[in-house]
């Protein structure tokens, strides 16, 4: 457990550990959490935080949100912005799984309305969207219109009748980051996630149907600009990233790091995970151009399955997409690095940003936004366990202190092998239904590991983030449907 | 088992410590250990299928870092869950030079109790050693 004694409270949600901690150490860490959150994390994620402070070119703060919990070289909910001329880029910075991220879309249907079809509906999706180990997806490619796809993203599937257009203003970077390069990703990368668009994956990642309680709007002004209006409105969120494809893009520039990193660069770190290259080389910049083909294999791959549940609710429902107002809210990315422009010492300036299980909260105004959300901030998503609920945050202007970044979900508090120990699959799925949650999964065990228990309390996530003014709350969701990878 | 799970080192991954008498034996411990948290019973998987699997690294702990990732590659790529019956290592210069057989078959979901899936192999606590009894890996994979 975290020792309290450590930190120098700086309000009652954000903790520092003074540049003096660790030798090496640029710049401060900034643990945001409550009291009960902070007491909660493992010791790892204070070891991580200060270790990501020691890395070449950090500005400010090394940073971890309130659903931070260790991770591979940065903890899950790390942020670090870099200088870009003297900064580094760090493929544990992102995480493997590059682009994981979130994706919301609303209909509108009413709890109501989708009781009667709920089992179908959720066997449906389970059928067509495919998850678990080693599952592939409907859309078949070369591996050379894959190479295609990673450097178009959403925008390829929405040319290929994949999607409308009104998806990609509704997507983080349009549905496309600029920069991606194929010729940067290997052969071997192509061959693990040619065959994977459109599939969920396993792990943590769902998808799930869930309804908006009247008294789970606390902002009911922003939810109408988000178009949630009724009251038990129901609502799609899904969590899932770039698969095989990104895992083996991270690999393999972690390696080509760790050779040149103190030979060529002079740069010795405090873990291997942390491997990184000045984000101004070649090998730097060769990295950023392959993750930025994997950014886009994600946005690909959930606009692919968003096209599956549209297809799902009209056969469903008999009805068209439109007709069921099927539109995406938003689509955030929670395992990225980008460049951004943000103000650092009072001047503007570009920086790179590394986000871990850490969500990009613009606030209002801010001209990457599409019109639409101009004015409300972006919209971000933050997806619980398949038990508990998840959230519609906003972000807004004080999150300048965190380069606006939020947390990204609930973070798990206990360990797959405890959680399998102490749950059983099958007990699992009939009480959810008992509590009117159908869940559709691949495997018992898989389910066990998922069991909300496993998760640290949501609700403590979004107060922490709101107390400490780097998001807003807008509308909790609780489930009734999922599907499992 | 030459390989047990580590409950407490890896929260939202899967972490194993696999051992042998040879750093062979340690090796093909490590592999089962990997497809042990993809496949519920390894004894499901039947020898349909052959590979031959080459990686060479100038560190011991890397070149079990690479085979490891070379099971995740053919799981993904070609769908096949592989365990290996036949290993050795030699040295080239300063370079470990591994051979590997591996035997098995496609994944089936009717038939594989598939249970989660393993997407990468991290350097987070990664640790080859040598003890009294023989040797000893420390691994922690990406779930």
């Amino acid at each position: 457990m975290a020792a309290v004694k450590d930190f120098i409270k700086v309000s009652d949600s954000i903790w520092e550990i003074p540049a003096t901690y660790k030798d090496g150490m640029q710049v401060p860490a900034r643990i945001y959490a409550t009291e009960k959150l902070l007491r909660e994390m493992d010791d790892g994620v204070i070891d991580q935080v200060t270790n990501v402070a020691t890395l070449p070119g950090i500005l400010n703060y090394a940073y971890c949100m309130p659903d931070g919990h260790w991770g591979y070289g940065f903890p899950i909910g790390g942020v670090a912005a870099m200088d870009t001329r003297s900064g580094v880029i760090s493929p544990g910075g992102i995480g493997f799984d590059i682009n994981c991220g979130m994706r919301l879309v609303r209909t509108n249907l009413t709890l109501e309305e989708v009781q009667p079809h709920l089992r179908l509906l959720v066997d449906r999706l389970f059928e067509r969207v495919p998850a678990g180990v080693g599952s592939s997806g409907f859309v078949k490619l070369s591996q050379g219109e894959f190479r295609r796809v990673v450097e178009l993203g959403a925008r390829w599937c929405i040319d290929n009748g994949y999607g409308w257009p009104e998806d990609l203003e509704r997507t983080e970077e349009y549905g496309c980051i600029d920069g991606a390069d194929s010729s940067k990703i290997s052969t071997k990368s192509v061959e693990r996630g040619y065959n994977q668009i459109g599939t969920l994956g396993s792990g943590n990642h769902y998808l799930e149907i869930q309804v908006v309680k009247p008294e789970n709007v606390y902002d009911a002004e922003l939810a109408g600009a988000f178009g949630i209006t009724k009251p038990n409105q129901v609502v799609v969120m899904f969590h899932c990233g770039s698969r095989g494809f990104g895992h083996q893009v991270a690999t393999e520039y972690l390696q080509l790091f760790l050779k040149v990193m103190e030979k060529k660069y002079g740069i010795t770190i405090l873990d291997r995970e942390l491997a990184c290259a000045p984000f101004n080389s070649q090998e730097g910049q060769d990295y950023f151009a392959a993750m930025k083909c994997a950014i886009n294999m994600s946005f690909a791959n959930r606009q692919v399955i968003l096209h599956r549940i549209r297809e799902v609710f009209s056969d469903v429902f008999h009805k068209g997409p439109e007709e069921l107002g099927l539109h995406q809210i938003y689509d955030v990315a929670h395992n990225t690095a980008k460049l951004e422009t943000h103000m650092v010492q009072g001047k503007e300036r570009e920086v790179l940003v590394h986000r871990k299980g850490a969500t990009r909260a613009f606030g209002p105004g801010n001209p990457e936004l599409p019109q639409i959300y101009r004015k409300t901030g972006q919209p971000v998503i933050l997806g619980g366990s398949m038990e508990t609920g998840s959230y519609l945050l906003v972000g807004v202007a004080s999150g300048a202190q965190t380069f606006f970044s939020t947390a990204h979900g609930s973070g798990r508090s206990m360990s797959r092998r405890q959680a399998k120990k102490k749950f059983q699959g099958k007990k699992l799925v009939h009480d959810m239904e008992q509590r009117g949650i159908y869940v559709r999964g691949v495997s018992y065990a898989g389910l066990a590991e998922e069991a909300g228990a496993a998760y640290k309390n949501i609700d403590d996530v979004v107060a922490a983030t709101e107390q400490a003014g780097i998001s807003k709350a807008v509308v909790r969701f609780i489930p009734i449907g999922n599907v499992k990878g | 088992m030459p390989y047990e799970y580590l409950d407490e080192i890896a929260t939202a991954d899967a972490a194993f410590k696999a051992s042998g008498d040879t750093l062979e034996e340690m090796f093909i411990a490590a592999c089962d250990a990997t497809m042990n948290v993809m496949v519920g019973d390894l004894e499901t998987i039947a020898h349909e299928q052959q590979r031959s699997i080459s990686v060479s690294s100038d560190a011991i702990d890397m070149l079990l870092f690479e085979l490891l990732q070379e099971l995740i590659y053919y799981k993904d790529a070609e769908k096949l869950l592989l365990r290996v019956c036949r290993l050795s290592i030699s040295r080239q210069d300063e370079a470990f030079i591994l051979q590997a057989d591996a035997h098995g078959e496609e994944l089936n979901m009717h038939k594989h109790d598939l249970v989660v899936d393993v997407k990468a192999v991290t350097l987070h606590r990664f640790r080859v050693e040598q003890t009294p009894e023989g040797w000893e890996a420390t691994v922690i994979v990406d779930i």
